[in-house]
């Protein structure tokens, strides 16, 4: 086996990963693919562009998941990588990504993921990413992800992306293109502590009509962390969107939402939610009356909304 | 048993300034008993029950249980000393389902009873068990997962605040069966249920009626029935009406 103890903690964190799963899988670790399996349905390849990989999912195929999970161990590992995912026609999948540091290190360790997701006429895919860091040392766990995602027409994409634990440093940006009746929903779980600071900028374009998208985002700042979270939404056609953002803010944390919304259609139904707040007295009262005690309260509160 | 002794509480109103809103009562509750605390909306009963709970906290006086002051006792103390509390309107959650806040109520209980507690109160676990207990739940059903919770924890001392508020007939009902078969004849326990609802009176073996935030009456439904008739005669219809079923 190629992987240790170390290893398999980051993949577990970030992508459930306890036995090696079937199916087509690719294992990145320190810039290196070290475990690379395709399926008969689905190609996982080097493009010889970037070096990046290309994954190739076959029209049709149905209920199938490719894990692509990217660890970083050596510290002051500074990472970057393109990817490219299709999903062909009428295909119904899951992605698994995710990206886990550990970094003992003074250094900063760094992953910037380029991804390319083109999810084809029909088909309907679930992306999921989980960031997680950890580590003894005082070199920053940096993860900036980039994702440029299109929606054709008569397609479903569901992102979520989720930051629970352990990353520094990281600036989130999204692009979306929605074609006609497409469907898109971005659902992101966010976690800062200490002095971590997490931006998330998405953009989402419906440019074809019957256009669906929705934003989701939770999230909790605890300690001096800082959030900021953009989302803008272009209704560019007759077409319908939705952006929420709920955050819980504690101790010294700053956060800074910035819903917006551009409509370029009479037709275009777009709207938003933005709330911030800290955990409701009452719910904690609650909670206690059942016997947890305050911190326990607040920690279940808090999974709750993360979930 | 329960005992307050000369409680009084005050409260910052809205102009900041310090309201006496109860004014040095005394009660006791015994095991074994089933106590109904019934007044004029704003007489003070959920304050009294805040208090017992430790969600409020008494500027005079004591509260013992079992002869024990646990006056400065916070409200998880409280709960794990066997007191508990069903909320007049219960928080919502975002992210916390239904079979949650029922596993922290009772901790390692199993799934059939899990379940069980859920049809007591008129709900099927199948169709709840996974829901939020947030903004998707009708008032009607929080209250009655709240009740759920309360029933489950086998409390020494349960309190029930209005029970019946934003339930439907059949429901209040169902419920005061299983309150009757839960704690009447059990040496061990006390229910207390703030209630206007004149069934639930009838099943009490004591009634106490506060008002203004005293004490204004107290004794057996035989006694003080004759005195309340005439007002929750008049709630009873207004609920039948329909004007007060759901709260928000
Ligand atoms: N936290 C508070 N802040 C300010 N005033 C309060 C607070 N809690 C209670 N009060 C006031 O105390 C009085 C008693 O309120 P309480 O909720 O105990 O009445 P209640 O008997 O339960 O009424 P109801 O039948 O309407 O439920 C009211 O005048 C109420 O406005
Ligand atoms: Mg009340």
């Amino acid at each position: 086996m190629k992987f240790d103890q170390l290893d398999m903690t980051l993949l577990q964190a970030i992508a459930d990963i306890k036995n090696l799963p079937q199916g087509a899988l690719n294992i990145r670790r320190d810039g290196q693919a070290v475990l690379r399996q395709s399926s008969p349905n689905i190609s996982i390849t080097t493009n010889p562009e970037n070096g990046g990989l290309i994954v190739d999912i076959k029209a049709g195929t149905k209920n199938e998941t490719v894990h692509v999970p990217v660890i970083l161990t050596q510290s002051g590992f500074k990472d970057k990588v393109y990817n490219k995912f299709i999903v062909g026609e009428d295909a119904d999948v899951t992605i698994i990504a995710g990206c886990g540091i550990h970094n003992d290190s003074h250094a900063d360790s760094s992953h910037d993921g380029i991804h390319e997701v083109i999810v084809k006429k029909g088909a309907r895919m679930k992306y999921i990413e989980k960031h997680y860091g950890e580590g003894s040392g005082k070199g920053k766990r940096i993860l900036n992800p980039t994702t440029i995602i299109r929606v054709e027409s008569g397609a479903t994409a569901e992102m979520e992306m989720s930051q629970i634990k352990g990353v520094d440093d990281t600036l989130r940006s999204t692009v979306a293109y929605i074609k006609e009746k497409g469907n898109l929903k971005v659902v992101e779980r966010l976690l800062t502590h200490d002095s971590q600071i997490a931006e998330s900028d998405i953009e989402v374009h419906i440019e074809g009509g019957g256009g669906v998208a929705q934003i989701l985002s939770r999230s909790v700042a605890q300690d001096n962390s800082t959030q900021v979270f953009k989302a803008a939404l272009y209704g560019e056609n007759e077409c319908s969107g939705h952006v929420e953002c709920d955050a819980i803010i504690m101790d010294g944390a700053k956060i800074r939402a910035v819903p917006q919304l551009v409509a370029e259609n009479a037709e275009a139904i777009l709207t938003h939610e933005a709330a911030i707040g800290k955990i409701a007295g009452e719910q904690l009262i609650k909670l206690m009356s059942l016997g947890l005690s305050e911190q326990e309260a607040i920690n279940t509160i808090l999974e709750g909304f993360l979930r | 048993m329960l005992k307050l002794e000369n409680i009084t509480m005050a409260v910052n109103d809205n102009n900041g300034e310090n309201r006496e809103i109860i004014h040095g009562i005394s009660m006791e509750f015994q095991p074994g008993k089933l106590y109904a605390v019934t007044g004029p909306n704003g007489g003070g009963k959920t304050s009294i029950a805040k208090l017992i709970m430790g969600i409020y906290k008494h500027n005079c006086g004591s509260i013992y249980l079992n002869d024990e002051d646990i006056s400065d006792l916070n409200v998880s103390e409280r709960a794990r000393k066997g007191i508990a509390y069903a909320f007049q309107q219960p928080p919502r959650f975002k992210g916390l389902r239904v079979s949650d806040l029922l596993q922290i109520a009772c901790p390692g209980i199993d799934n059939i009873s899990l379940r069980a507690s859920l049809r007591d109160v008129g709900l099927c676990p199948e169709d709840y068990l996974d829901r939020d207990v947030g903004p998707g739940l009708s008032g009607g059903e929080i209250k009655r997962v709240e009740i759920a919770q309360v029933l489950g924890r086998d409390a020494s001392v349960s309190i029930f605040d209005e029970p019946e508020a934003g339930v439907d007939l059949w429901t209040i009902q169902k419920l005061i069966g299983i309150i009757i078969s839960k704690f009447k004849g059990n040496d061990d326990l006390t229910a207390i249920i703030i209630t206007h609802n004149e069934n639930v009176l009838h099943i009490c073996d004591e009634i106490i009626v506060v008002e203004d935030g005293l004490i204004k009456a107290k004794g057996t439904p035989e006694e003080i029935w004759p005195l309340i008739r005439e007002d929750v005669e008049c709630k009873m219809k207004e609920q039948c009406r329909g004007e007060i079923v759901y709260e928000i």
